[in-house]
């Protein structure tokens, strides 16, 4: 290793961004832009769901029900006629759930109880209708248990399960997807920068000038990676400062093991472009296998948006090649519960083992050589 | 007229044969749409299976152990172990070696028999807020099943209500069903603008482009040429993962064909626009694929496919009037799960074809524009 | 001990069936503070050669020292004392002259303190002082090729491999290259060897090598291969005859090995040492020289007598003399790119069945001027028109009467020769019963049949050019723009190029050319050259050739003129700034 030689290759690469603003572009904007689409454009968290209500007979009874519905934050309700019209509403998309209160609703539940309230979800997006399921569900409870105390006679509930939520009491969900987010923006930059920069070389011939110099192939790569990953580093530290002053999303662990993390990841997702570039060498195969082994494996399988314990055997097994995996509990800890060792240590240990991987194969793959 | 349609065609056959007898690009095209919808279509679901929890059980009693059983033998839940203090509720609950923890008190049996509400207190991780609301909704409908039976065998008075409820189009909210005929719209959409946001500048790179101006060829048949191969390829690949979505997937097609198709070609329509926009404005095939890129990314995450637009501030919601993936979505699901078909579609058809009208003038007055 | 010392050396590429030999048994030996040349067809074997002397490629069998250093297993030390130009360099085009010099001077650990000195060195020696600052991307081709010669000279090397470093470059800068390269021989004691495409280049070197098909066919001095050939060659003048007819008369008979056009006579090399047996018209006027051969010479008729069925096919005698009718008018047509002048007040004018070519230094607004008769560019303002129309503007049909081909013979490679053909003839408009007879035409002609199913991308390059030149015929145009047609292609295809060329030139066809060969000036019938956007010569070679005649110069070459004129007027213009 010899210091001029990779001073000098270092120096050419910042040479090269600098003055070719579609690097900084990549290195900068997109991560500013990706996170305010994302930021705000991905929550789970349903707000104002139109709900139909058919009421066939108002009374009291059934206005106070519908009056804890009305005042809930989650629900933005309209009244229909009669099922019919709701459900041709719901075909259209115009509500996504549909309450019907039958004309005997009042007359039979202060009688003989066990009063059907008839709830109807548009199951086409299942996780969505199970949230309404459950708000509406727990409007009703509420409701009950109102009624009841009124009544004065309490109600009849045998097991009552008090549910504490840790680390995210309100399940903002905004909270846990913005660190997630920040790993597959990550993988991106990381992964597209260095696989189309070596390509590019191969294909401008200027690979071929490098190589019949002294320089040794670790010096070429090393001359690669450390500009990049400065610059990666500058990306990642923009978007934890958007994600903290803008998401204001809690940041409990320290900032040292958030960097430290960070520094980790990006040199595997460097280590993956390198090893795509190298095996790859032209620019447009490059291209395709990053985008193809970048956003969307990181976005579906890196336990960001679903959860892993639930995929198949196989698919779990395969979710441990994808490094946004191991980040993103790295950094949903780190953000939300603090310096959890627990989580850290063998998170950290599995983007280690892949890094180790990803760089030994450029290093491995890449040949002073032409064939 | 008969030139014009021969030199078109021409055109067309040489942008497939291109595609076709490139290994590198055929494997591009045929390869990792298919395994990605296998993996993704699998891997995508919000279902939760084996959510791990542990116990930590103060109380002696009968009914406790029942309600325990009760989730151990849920599929959604795994008993990891049972604890024995509070600290290793935490050790548990923070190391991610459970995502839940129910703590049930010394008096839960003895409550329970003198009629008093016997608490029960779950834990659950927070990080991962969308597992844990869906696990919350688990939770309480177990609870709810069991304090159901308690009331049959002790003969107490039922809440005068019940809560009925029935998920229309998807009775069993399997998520995969919503997930898959998104996985058709986006690897679609990702085919078509690659056939069509490269080839220009695959053209002007290796110098053929000059080649074709040079010949007869108005730029309006050019840029035609340029646009059919994306249609071809797109209704190609669009038909393939339709049939792998139902065929393999067994999600129930329930709406109409020829109302999928409209919405299909009105979608590629938009999608070759914009192909073709990216194209007239990128010279080098980087450049491409980086425009490629730079519209995928977004029209994904703002298309409502994992989460819904309407959970969107209005100002995202607006954006995604733009995002032509946000319409065939509806389509694609509209005509996969509720039965839907022309007339239903009408709203979601004509922005598509207002978007790809639009990019389809555009691009031919910057490609106009460049060549000037 | 010579500085290169090859034994037995083979390489291959590919796999299985398609597994190709580049190199078979290659053995020679080159001497310290030699100058080398490596000449032969394309695919013959040179640039891979070059690769495994600078240890980048790894031989299959055989043995190779450079420099006292065993190959492939030193080659990190070698790579310390030799400098290699790939032939296409990569500048890197976002870096200045100096970051660029500073790069690799890094690369090859160069102490602070010798630096400066040798950059200014290399920058007084490449004339790219002022230009210190300047990108790499900014600059002229000719200059880039000199930056990337300064690059791989900086350490200073012992040995230096260059892999055709003057091609696509204009004469002049090619004879700066030169002159580079020379001094660094008989100053610094280097040891070079270049592969090249120019014969006289080879001639000035002291060693020569001739590769064919991956074997060594011949190798010695230049004058060791010429003597064989001495009496051999002869000049042919007829006052009668337009060198073209002439050459189409003269080059059926039997054993000319060779004939090309030179000025107003004609070059022809004999098979063996006699006068050639002349129509008795020729002999009575006594108009048949012997002439002194050359290393051309030699190498055309080793590869003739290796190959003899390779025959150049022969111009047609199709009685259309060139007549009067302007097909190709320019009138004082500016091209400006912001506020620069990339062509300046250019008229001239070319007339039916003409071949006319276009010749300027690197960047003196000739592509431009082609872009814009090709109708692949606007023109700022001026008049012009190319078979009765403006391209840009008029109709398709104008379009349909011309046919195009480019530098980088743009086919499309993943398609098969039948695929590419039948494209273009649609493309045209061909079609049916016209459309199988044309491509039934170009395959016999062209003589393509062979390589029917083959992609255009795995054609060998001289294939590449007949194939483009095929799509550019396919309708028959009536004019035909050549831009640098045989840039990197060997002297014996270019040879066969231009006698297709002449015979459609001969039938009616109008031909514009680039081109930086400048003996392929010498076949036009005329020619304008261009400098810094204007126009500085029009007329035919002779006329051109005769401006530059001095006591000093009685016979001056088409390179003599072009450089003389072109340096002159530069002179001019920079004083007149």
């Amino acid at each position: 290793m010899n210091r001029m030689r990779v001073k000098g290759l270092m120096r050419k690469e910042v040479y090269e961004i600098v003055r070719d603003p579609s690097s900084i572009a990549i290195a900068f904007v997109l991560p500013l832009v990706l996170l305010l689409i994302f930021g705000y454009g991905v929550s789970l968290d349903a707000r104002s769901v139109p709900v139909a209500e058919v009421v066939e007979q108002p009374t009291y009874l059934t206005a106070s029900f519908l009056s804890e519905l009305d005042h809930s934050p989650w629900f933005h309700p309209a009244r229909y006629p009669d099922q019919a019209s709701a459900e041709q509403a719901m075909m259209q998309g115009r509500v996504q759930a549909i309450l019907w209160l039958r004309s005997d609703f009042s007359r039979r539940s202060l009688s003989s109880g066990e009063t059907p309230i008839h709830l109807t979800i548009n199951g086409v997006d299942a996780n969505q209708a199970r949230i309404i399921q459950n708000y509406v569900n727990g409007t009703w409870q509420t409701w009950l248990q109102q009624q009841a105390t009124l009544q004065g006679q309490p109600l009849a509930v045998p097991v009552v399960a008090d549910v504490r939520i840790w680390f995210n009491p309100a399940l903002t969900s905004r909270d846990y997807l913005i660190p997630g987010l920040i790993a597959i923006i990550m993988t991106l930059i990381g992964a597209l920068l260095t696989a189309l920069v070596v390509a590019r070389e191969w294909e401008r011939g200027t690979m071929e000038g490098i190589m019949v110099t002294p320089v040794a192939k670790t010096e070429i790569l090393l001359g690669k990676l450390v500009p990049y990953f400065v610059m990666g580093m500058g990306g990642m530290m923009l978007s934890t400062a958007m994600a903290v002053f803008l998401f204001h999303v809690p940041l409990r662990g320290s900032l040292t093991v958030l960097i430290g993390s960070a520094a980790l990841f990006l040199l595997t997702a460097l280590g993956m472009g390198l090893a795509i570039s190298v095996l790859a060498r032209s620019q447009f195969v490059a291209a395709m296998v990053a985008i193809v082994t970048t956003f969307l494996p990181a976005f579906i399988l890196s336990g960001f948006l679903f959860d892993i314990r639930s995929m198949p055997q196989a698919i779990q097994v395969l979710t441990h090649i994808v490094a946004a995996r191991y980040f993103v509990a790295t950094l949903q800890s780190s953000f939300l519960a603090g310096d959890l060792w627990s989580v850290i240590v063998p998170n950290l240990l599995g983007l280690a083992v892949l890094c180790i991987v990803f760089l030994g194969l450029s290093v491995l793959r890449f040949r002073k050589r032409l064939d | 007229m008969r030139t014009r349609i021969l030199r078109v065609f021409a055109l067309v056959v040489k942008e497939l044969l291109a595609l076709l007898r490139d290994p590198a690009s055929r494997a591009v095209l045929i390869g990792p749409p298919i395994i990605q919808l296998i993996v993704f279509g699998y891997a995508a679901t919000f279902e939760l299976k084996h959510v791990p929890f542990v116990v930590y059980n103060q109380d002696q009693g009968q009914l406790s152990r029942e309600l325990v059983a009760r989730f151990a033998g849920a599929p959604s839940f795994d008993l990891v172990q049972f604890v024995y203090d509070q600290s290793a509720v935490k050790k548990a609950i923070n190391n991610k070696s459970a995502l839940m923890a129910m703590d049930i008190g010394p008096n839960f049996t003895s409550d329970l028999e003198r009629g008093q509400p016997a608490h029960v207190q779950i834990v659950l991780d927070g990080r991962d807020s969308n597992t844990a609301a869906i696990a919350m909704g688990y939770v309480q409908s177990i609870v709810t099943h069991f304090n159901e039976s308690q009331v049959l065998q002790h003969g107490t008075k039922p809440p005068p209500t019940v809560l009925l409820d029935r998920a229309l189009f998807n009775p069993n909210l399997d998520s995969r069903w919503f997930i898959v005929p998104g996985i058709c719209g986006i690897l679609t959409l990702l085919v078509s603008m690659l056939t069509t946001g490269l080839s220009v500048a695959r053209e002007r790179e290796m110098g053929t482009f000059d080649q074709l101006l040079v010949t007869p060829m108005p730029p309006t048949e050019i840029l035609l040429g340029k646009a059919l191969p994306g249609f071809l390829v797109g209704t190609a690949e669009g038909t393939l993962i339709v049939l792998m979505a139902i065929f393999w997937f067994h999600v129930p097609f329930t709406g109409s064909l020829i109302g999928l198709y409209i919405g299909l070609l009105c979608f590629l329509f938009a999608a070759v626009g914009i192909g073709l926009m990216i194209s007239s404005l990128a010279v080098t095939q980087q450049q491409g694929l980086l425009g490629v890129f730079l519209f995928m990314v977004p029209a994904i995450v703002l298309s409502g496919f994992a989460t819904p637009i309407a959970n969107m501030p209005q100002a995202v919601q607006y954006i995604t009037l733009l995002d032509p993936l946000r319409y065939f979505l509806i389509v694609l699901r509209g005509s996969f799960l509720e039965g839907g078909g022309i007339a239903l579609f009408w709203p979601q058809y004509w922005p598509l074809l207002m978007i790809g009208l639009i990019c389809m003038v555009a691009a031919g007055n910057l490609f106009r524009k460049r060549l000037a | 001990m010579g500085v290169i010392v090859v034994n037995n050396l083979s390489k291959s590429f590919g796999k299985g069936t398609s597994r190709k030999n580049a190199l078979k048994n290659v053995s020679f030996e080159i001497a310290e503070g030699n100058m080398a040349a490596l000449i032969g067809p394309d695919g013959a074997g040179k640039t891979t050669l070059l690769r495994l002397l600078a240890g980048i490629l790894q031989p299959d069998a055989g043995t190779l020292q450079v420099l006292g250093h065993a190959l492939p297993d030193d080659s990190l030390q070698l790579q310390a004392r030799i400098g290699y130009m790939p032939q296409r360099f990569g500048l890197y085009e976002n870096l200045t002259v100096e970051e660029n010099l500073t790069l690799f001077a890094d690369l090859h650990n160069l102490s602070e303190d010798g630096r400066k000195a040798r950059f200014d060195e290399l920058l007084t020696m490449t004339a790219l002082g002022p230009f210190r600052t300047r990108r790499a991307g900014q600059l002229s081709g000719g200059m880039k090729q000199k930056l990337g010669l300064a690059c791989t000279l900086i350490h200073p090397p012992k040995l230096l491999l260059l892999d055709e470093a003057s091609v696509g470059v204009d004469p002049i800068s090619r004879r700066e290259l030169w002159s580079i390269i020379q001094h660094q021989v008989i100053h610094e004691k280097v040891t070079v060897l270049l592969s090249t495409a120019y014969m006289d280049e080879a001639e000035r070197c002291d060693h020569v090598l001739l590769l064919h098909e991956g074997e060594i066919l011949a190798q010695g001095s230049p004058s060791d291969l010429i003597a064989p050939m001495q009496g051999h060659s002869f000049l042919l003048k007829d006052a009668a005859l337009a060198p073209r007819a002439l050459q189409s008369q003269i080059a059926r008979l039997q054993d000319v090995v060779d004939s090309v056009i030179q000025g107003d006579g004609l070059r022809i090399v004999m098979k063996s040492a006699e006068a050639p047996t002349l129509p008795a018209r020729l002999v009575a006027q006594g108009l048949s020289k012997p002439v002194p051969a050359r290393l051309e010479d030699a190498f055309v008729s080793l590869l003739f007598n290796r190959n003899p069925h390779h025959s150049t096919p022969l111009p047609k005698t199709t009685e259309t003399a060139a007549n009067d009718i302007p097909v190709v008018e320019v009138k004082s047509l500016y091209r400006y790119f912001g506020s620069f002048a990339a062509v300046k007040d250019v008229s001239f004018s070319v007339h039916k069945g003409e071949i006319f070519g276009l010749l300027g230094a690197n960047g003196a607004g000739k592509s431009t001027t082609f872009r814009m008769l090709c109708g692949l560019m606007p023109a700022s303002s001026g008049t012009l028109r190319v078979a009765g129309a403006d391209l840009r503007t008029g109709a398709a049909s104008a379009r349909a009467r011309i046919g195009y081909v480019s530098q980088k013979f743009s086919l499309y490679g993943a398609l098969s020769v039948l695929q590419n053909l039948s494209f273009f003839a649609t493309v045209y408009g061909l079609q049916s019963r016209r459309k199988q007879d044309r491509i039934a035409w170009a395959l016999e002609e062209l003589e393509l049949k062979n390589y029917i199913a083959t992609n255009a991308a795995d054609l060998p390059l001289g294939y590449k050019q007949r194939l483009a030149l095929a799509c550019a015929l396919m309708h028959e145009p009536s004019i035909l723009f050549l831009d640098e047609p045989t840039s990197g292609v060997d002297p014996l295809a270019r040879r066969e190029f231009w006698a297709r060329v002449n015979a459609l030139a001969q039938g009616g066809t109008t031909c514009l050319v680039t081109t930086h060969f400048m003996e392929e000036a010498e076949y036009c019938d005329r020619l304008v050259l261009m400098s810094l956007g204007e126009v500085l010569a029009e007329g035919t070679p002779t006329e051109i050739k005769s401006r530059v005649r001095r006591a000093d110069q009685p016979n001056p070459s088409m390179e003599d003129a072009f450089i003389s004129l072109i340096e002159e007027h530069e002179r001019v213009s920079r004083r007149a700034s």
